[in-house]
């Protein structure tokens, strides 16, 4: 047993790199994901069915694609990559961030998706009331309507998180596989099996990452139990 | 304080154009379903927009299409009781009763929590959440909900319909306290022949998206032409009167009224307390002259003052007893029978039994009908 836990200290950084990665994809997915989400769910207006297809790009398209369009877009020479490298100093080409820009957008589709169809289940009806006791619009929602989507918050969280963990194709094309930089778990995993002798290792990481995304899982369905029995929702 | 509403809004087939004033202490929207009760209520909120017209709440102008004029819901200070309570799920008792309070300003928050929550008797269930309510305890704590806010104006709209008769009785004289002990005019949206004349002090009749009439709840209340078929059986004079004195020995209680006493059964209120009473029409005997070897105890000496047909075999009759008029239907071959005509001295027999829960209940204080 002590070889499975016995992880070479490149094989420790791919782990700490892919929950790094996928920590960062979903936080930052989720205020943008909301956003999109109410939009799809309450919004009325013209191309709402364009902006819902592009969402839902990333689900459709080989990941491969994905990963080349970002690397046109964000890569250094890319139009949005020189912009933000130039006014801000944020890279993504060959960086970890990059890696978490890739995960996040894959992901992305699978958050709003959860998020939208809470909010859909959202009694207006509690925010009229709420509304009639004095809370602006933007009161509502905070006090309102973003406990009552928790739920579907959670599960929108975790199916990024899980999404971000075995993102390979977009990640690898769009930043490569630079070994604590930009390879991540899968990655790690690939390089393991195109190796002679790397069984070991790749059957460690995939032992490792079966763990993470179980725990994930675990936590997701505590923390919307909690939540639900805190609204005695039958 | 007044209410002052001219609206109209239409809606695909249905259009609502209505119009009335009212300065009363509690004014009912009555109609049967459909009627558009529940639009005017969401428009007086701000649920809805209005395709034109003007509300005022004591001159203040929420909604004036003329001037451009549309307050937001969240700024016009109306509290509203919803018929499905709408408590906030993840929230308890008490988190719902203090929701409102976070957006008043501190100048305007004249709600006291103790008070309210006295008021309602709804201490026990502060802690708990919304979903482990009965319906009663649940209308209860929207009702709080919506005062705790210290709104101008209370509007509820069907506040007991979807209760059973128990829960209605549980919450009924909650509404009459707080009609009577606090001083903010309630609308109150019902079908009920029985929640109106129990409640209102002023009553607006809407059909069809229209007011067909309006005024105090005696006068609209004897017209049982303005009642919805299915509830001109529960029509009839309503009564404001006053606790006499108990006769514990049989159970029942004496109410002193213009037309005389009224005996019903017993009551839990102290003598002297206000009564508003129901004497359905359709309860209503009429002898020509004292009756004897009757066991009905209330007879009530009058003058015949109005004789109206009624639907099929019926008569409608309003019989003036020394000022309070009382109605009774009786058939058209009664009439004829006793030859009653208008000026006829005749006696209302009323049975004390006639008299429940439903249609009797504390009365407005006397100052309170302007």
């Amino acid at each position: 047993m002590n070889w499975l836990l016995d992880l070479t200290p490149d094989e420790w950084n791919a782990v700490r790199l892919s929950i790094k990665v996928a920590t960062v994809a979903m936080l930052f997915s989720l205020p943008p994901g909301i956003l999109i989400a109410l939009l799809l769910a309450r919004g009325k207006f013209w191309g709402k069915t364009l902006l819902n297809g592009l969402v839902h790009l990333p689900l459709i398209l080989p990941p491969v694609v994905t990963g080349y369009l970002l690397l046109l877009t964000f890569g250094r020479r890319g139009p949005a990559g020189a912009f933000l490298a130039e006014h801000f100093g944020i890279v993504f080409s060959f960086r970890w961030t990059g890696a978490a820009l890739a995960c996040g957008i894959m992901g992305f589709p699978l958050m709003v998706r959860a998020i939208r169809l809470s909010i859909e289940a959202v009694d207006r009806k509690m925010e009229a009331a709420a509304g009639t006791l004095g809370a602006n619009p933007l009161l509502v929602f905070a006090t309102i309507t973003l406990p009552l989507i928790l739920p579907g918050l959670i599960a929108g969280a975790i199916l990024s998180f899980a999404k971000a963990m075995g993102e390979f194709g977009a990640t690898i094309t769009f930043v490569s596989n630079i070994p604590n930089e930009t390879q991540t778990l899968p990655s790690a995993i690939y390089t393991f099996t195109q190796v002679p002798g790397g069984d070991e290792g790749a059957l460690r990481l995939t032992l490792i990452s079966i763990v993470i995304s179980m725990a994930a899982l675990v936590a997701s369905e505590v923390l919307a139990r909690r939540v639900g029995r805190r609204m005695d929702i039958e | 304080m007044s209410v002052v509403v001219d609206i109209s809004r239409r809606l695909g087939d249905f259009g609502i154009d209505a119009r009335f004033e009212s300065a009363g202490r509690l004014t009912a929207l009555f109609g049967p379903s459909g009627s558009g009760k529940t639009t005017l209520i969401d428009l007086i909120a701000g649920l809805i927009r209005p395709d034109k017209g003007r509300i005022a709440i004591d001159g203040r102008v929420l909604v004036d299409t003329a001037a451009g004029i549309f307050v937001p819901k969240h700024k016009r200070r109306i509290g509203m009781v919803f018929q499905d309570a709408r408590l906030f799920p993840h929230m308890s008792v008490a988190g719902n009763l203090r929701y409102g309070r976070w957006f008043t300003p501190k100048a305007e928050r004249y709600a006291d929590f103790n008070a309210v929550v006295d008021l309602l008797g709804i201490g026990p269930l502060l802690e708990r959440r919304p979903a482990k309510l009965s319906g009663g305890e649940k209308q209860r704590v929207a009702i709080g909900r919506a005062l705790l806010a210290s709104p101008k104006l209370l509007l509820m709209d069907e506040p007991l319909a979807s209760l059973d008769d128990a829960r209605k009785a549980e919450i009924l004289p909650y509404i009459e306290r707080l009609r009577d002990e606090t001083k903010i005019p309630i609308v109150y949206v019902s079908h009920s022949v029985a929640e109106v004349a129990r409640l209102a002090s002023d009553v607006v009749v809407l059909a069809q998206g229209k007011v067909v009439a309006a005024g105090p709840t005696g006068a609209i209340m004897r017209r049982l032409d303005l009642l919805p078929a299915e509830e001109r059986g529960e029509g009839g004079a309503v009564l404001d009167t006053a606790v006499l004195r108990h006769d514990k020995a049989f159970g029942m209680t004496v109410l002193g009224s213009a037309a005389g006493e009224i005996r019903v059964p017993l009551l839990a209120m102290p003598v002297g307390a206000p009564v508003r009473t129901r004497i359905r029409a359709r309860d209503v005997m009429i002898a020509t002259e004292l009756p004897t070897g009757l066991s009905a105890l209330n007879i009530l000496p009058g003058t015949i003052v109005a004789i109206e047909p009624g639907e099929g075999p019926s008569v409608e009759v309003g019989i003036d007893c020394n000022g309070a008029t009382i109605l009774a239907r009786i058939t058209e071959q009664s009439r004829q029978a006793l030859k009653l005509r208008l000026g006829r001295k005749v006696f209302a027999v009323v049975k004390t039994v006639s008299f429940d829960r439903a249609n009797t209940g504390a009365g407005l204080p006397a100052e309170a009908d302007g």
